[in-house]
């Protein structure tokens, strides 16, 4: 359509840091709270850890609105898999399912994935691109911060963290966005999930708090200015007249 | 230095021996620069990679240039403006050198001029296409009327092909703006006047290291500059130590598991 | 060798001369002061260059100038300005009027009509008259003395806030009572600093410092006010009576 010279709307972007990481029991993954519309803040505090299942969750990076689409989406038809299987379901169920969905879209489905959780088979952590490849590794970053988020984990990961490191890394991964990059910005979400347990830790770290105001800017009532006033009566009042004489024998 | 270096890319000899590629890449280029500020001074890193497109050319260009007494630049983008640049100063410190009026130029000199002459070749729309980090220390000014000589003065300035300039206590060119600068922001930021030059050159290595590992057009050789008030010194080159065991681990890229 | 045979000379890459440095520059002129200020950041993209590159300058003691836009352009010009101002002072043994140096600018942006500098200008001072004043240019030099103006990324942002704050735009006064034609300086810098804070929050390019220039008239009262500012420096070079000062302040950095 844009090739015809329809300009399509601008959709919010989730400008973002996503990230994700292995450790020694689980995943941890990672997301920044900034939304954007070009250079505009759309929303401070979205968020962009996504639920696909109780033990499996998504970070979302790209147009805000394929992101929550697509996962929801997914979310929704591995609940009724678990369902129909009668099993826990897999994180490599979840993957494939995105990544046929984004293939299919041939990348007008604009987003960028990192999924993460844990099943029978363990732990498992990917990214899948808007055009449908998938990158299976122990740590992976997705969106405008993901350069920034990437030179901490080449730096900072090893094999088999205990849970305080690997959360402590991925917050420095998001921190490195959201100062960094000007895509990303405001707090830091994470989620850790292992076998037994998915915690969702919402605005972990809040390093952007708004200062407050020098000034208050009330206004003073009739500070607007008005052509006409006219006040109309919300209250319904209406006339009844008894045509049919005694009112009717209700007992 | 290799006998090709001084052939166009163009030459009808050379030219059927070079794969076709795209007008934006038949250049020689160099890759990032990093560039921080330390209690003494500045330290300065680039590798020695000199690419053709997307081929290893050369990987034994020296991409940090002492310029006088006090300057070491370093720079990303065309190695054949680089040059350029480089015989430019060279001519230029001679000339200073040759008025023996007790004056040597500082890196902010050495900045200011290399700005001034990025900026009129971009207005002449035919930019010299580098990026450029120039790092320094020159002694402090002496202020006659109290007899006060200031302590020696770090100077670490950008400037590109538009001639857009800028300073940091740390600054990365290219790929090293994306992936390097975060990390020497971190470790740098408010700690300048702490950091020794073991610390500089740990932050250094580290960040060399993680863009060999994500930048395509980097290489695992590299060499340090570090200027402080005692002088310059740029290292030989050097090798990253690299670890890829992580490697070990991964099987496929979604649902395969052997 | 035959004139059919071409060799193909290198390709010239497709080059922008131009680029984006982000940040947004305001002025508000009082009766006796003027306050110009800038946010510190200078981005290219979404990427972080510095998070101090200045974009406001003291020309002379009753003129300041902010320059936002492609900051190498915005660099050199000032350093033309400068150099005029400079020869200017060795012809006349004085520094230029304001309204003087407004035409100056014009006429040195209108010279390069057609390659333009991709500067957006605000010029803050004082007039001979002992009055506030603030002039505000487009690249190539169109201009106007305005009582306020913002400029730059955040333009759209920070001016509609002013034009309802300072022009009190959509604002009805009280019945019986009018709208002040000046703000006293506390009022003036309040909203300045608010502009910038609420312009932090919102655009991507904007943050990271911000610096404050007050000039004030000969005799201003508005001296008082700035006791007890926090961290204030005064940056006053002359004996004519007019002062130049400097306010910082930390803007979030994300």
């Amino acid at each position: 359509m844009a090739e015809k010279g329809l300009p399509l709307p601008k959709a919010t972007s989730t400008g973002t840091t996503i990230v994700g990481c292995l450790f020694k029991d689980g995943i941890v993954l990672g997301a920044d709270t900034r939304a954007t519309e070009g250079p505009i803040v759309a929303d401070k505090n979205c968020e962009k850890i996504h639920y696909i299942t109780e033990s499996i969750r998504c970070c979302g990076a790209g147009t805000a609105a394929d992101t929550e689409f697509t996962t929801a989406l997914i979310s929704s038809n591995m609940e009724l898999h678990a369902l129909s299987t009668g099993r826990k379901p897999r994180v490599v169920t979840a993957m494939t399912m995105l990544k046929q969905m984004l293939f299919r879209y041939q990348g007008h489905v604009g987003a960028a994935l990192v999924l993460g959780g844990v099943d029978a088979t363990g732990p498992h952590l990917f990214t899948i691109h808007p055009h449908g490849s998938t990158d299976k590794l122990p740590y992976v970053t997705m969106g405008s911060g993901s350069l920034a988020a990437m030179a901490v984990f080449e730096s900072g990961w090893t094999a088999n963290m205990e849970r305080d490191a690997a959360l402590n890394l991925v917050k420095a991964a998001i921190s490195a966005g959201i100062f960094n990059d000007l895509g990303s910005g405001s707090n830091i979400d994470a989620c850790i999930i292992t076998a037994s347990h998915t915690e969702m830790l919402r605005n972990v770290e809040m390093p952007n708090q708004r200062v407050t105001k020098e000034r208050s800017y009330g206004f003073r009532r009739g500070t607007t200015a008005w052509k006409t006033e006219s006040v109309r009566d919300l209250i319904v009042s209406e006339e009844m007249t008894w045509v049919g004489g005694d009112a009717m024998d209700t007992t | 230095m290799p006998m090709e270096r001084i052939l166009s890319p163009n030459d009808p000899i050379t030219a059927p021996k070079m794969p076709s590629l795209p007008a934006s890449s038949t250049h020689i280029t160099g890759t990032s620069v990093l560039a921080i500020k330390f209690k003494d001074g500045i330290m300065m890193a680039a590798d020695n990679l000199a690419s053709y497109g997307s081929l290893a050319r050369f990987k034994d260009m020296q991409r940090l240039q002492a310029v006088g007494e006090h300057t070491v630049i370093g720079a990303g983008g065309d190695m054949s403006d680089f040059q350029y640049i480089q015989a430019m100063l060279d001519e230029l410190i001679i000339d200073e050198f040759t008025a023996q009026d007790g004056h040597s130029l500082g890196p902010a000199e050495i900045h200011e001029y290399l700005a001034q002459v990025m900026y009129a070749r971009r207005s002449k729309m035919n930019p010299l296409w580098n990026a450029i980090l120039v790092g320094g220390v020159k002694d402090g000014k002496r202020i006659w009327k109290i007899n006060l000589v200031l302590p020696p003065r770090r100077f670490l300035s950008f400037v590109d092909l538009l001639g857009t300039t800028y300073s940091a206590s740390t600054l990365a060119t290219g790929y090293g703006a994306h992936i390097a600068q975060p990390l020497l922001r971190t470790a740098v930021e408010g700690k300048e006047d702490i950091l020794t030059a073991e610390d500089a050159l740990k932050i250094l290595e580290q960040s060399m290291k993680v863009l060999y590992y994500r930048d395509a057009r980097s290489i695992d050789k590299y060499q340090v500059a570090t200027i402080t008030a005692r002088g310059i010194s740029i290292s030989e080159s050097r090798r990253l130590e690299t670890s890829w065991s992580f490697a070990e681990g991964i099987r496929g890229y979604g649902a395969q598991t052997q | 060798m035959p004139a059919t045979i071409s060799i193909s000379q290198p390709q010239q890459r497709q080059f922008n001369p131009y680029s984006e440095n982000g940040g947004t520059i305001l002025a508000i002129a009082g009766a006796d002061f003027s306050v110009i200020a800038g946010d510190t950041r200078q981005s290219e993209g979404y990427s972080i260059q510095t998070r101090y590159a200045p974009k406001v300058f003291q020309l002379t003691d009753k003129a300041v100038l902010a320059v936002n836009g492609f900051a190498a352009d915005g660099n050199m010009f000032v350093k033309k300005v400068r150099q005029r101002l400079e020869w200017y002072r060795h012809a006349h043994a004085k520094d230029m009027p304001l309204r003087a140096i407004a035409r100056l600018i014009q006429t040195m942006l209108y010279a390069r009509r057609f390659f333009p500098f991709y500067v957006y200008n605000i010029l803050g001072g004082i007039e001979e008259d002992g009055t506030g004043a603030v002039y505000s240019f487009d690249p190539v030099g169109s201009y106007e003395r305005e009582a306020c103006r913002a400029a730059g990324a955040a333009q759209s942002l920070v001016q509609p806030f002013l034009d309802n704050q300072i022009y009190f735009k959509n604002q009805t006064a009280a019945p019986g009572t009018s709208h002040p034609v000046h703000l006293p300086l506390s009022t003036v810098l309040s909203l300045v600093i608010d502009s910038f804070t609420s312009a932090t929050e919102r655009h991507i390019e904007v943050g990271d410092g911000l610096e404050m220039y007050v000039v004030l008239a000969k005799g201003s009262t508005a001296f008082q006010t700035l006791g007890g500012v926090r961290g204030i420096q005064e940056l006053t070079a002359t004996e004519d009576g007019e002062k130049v000062f400097i306010i910082r302040r930390e803007l979030k950095k994300d």
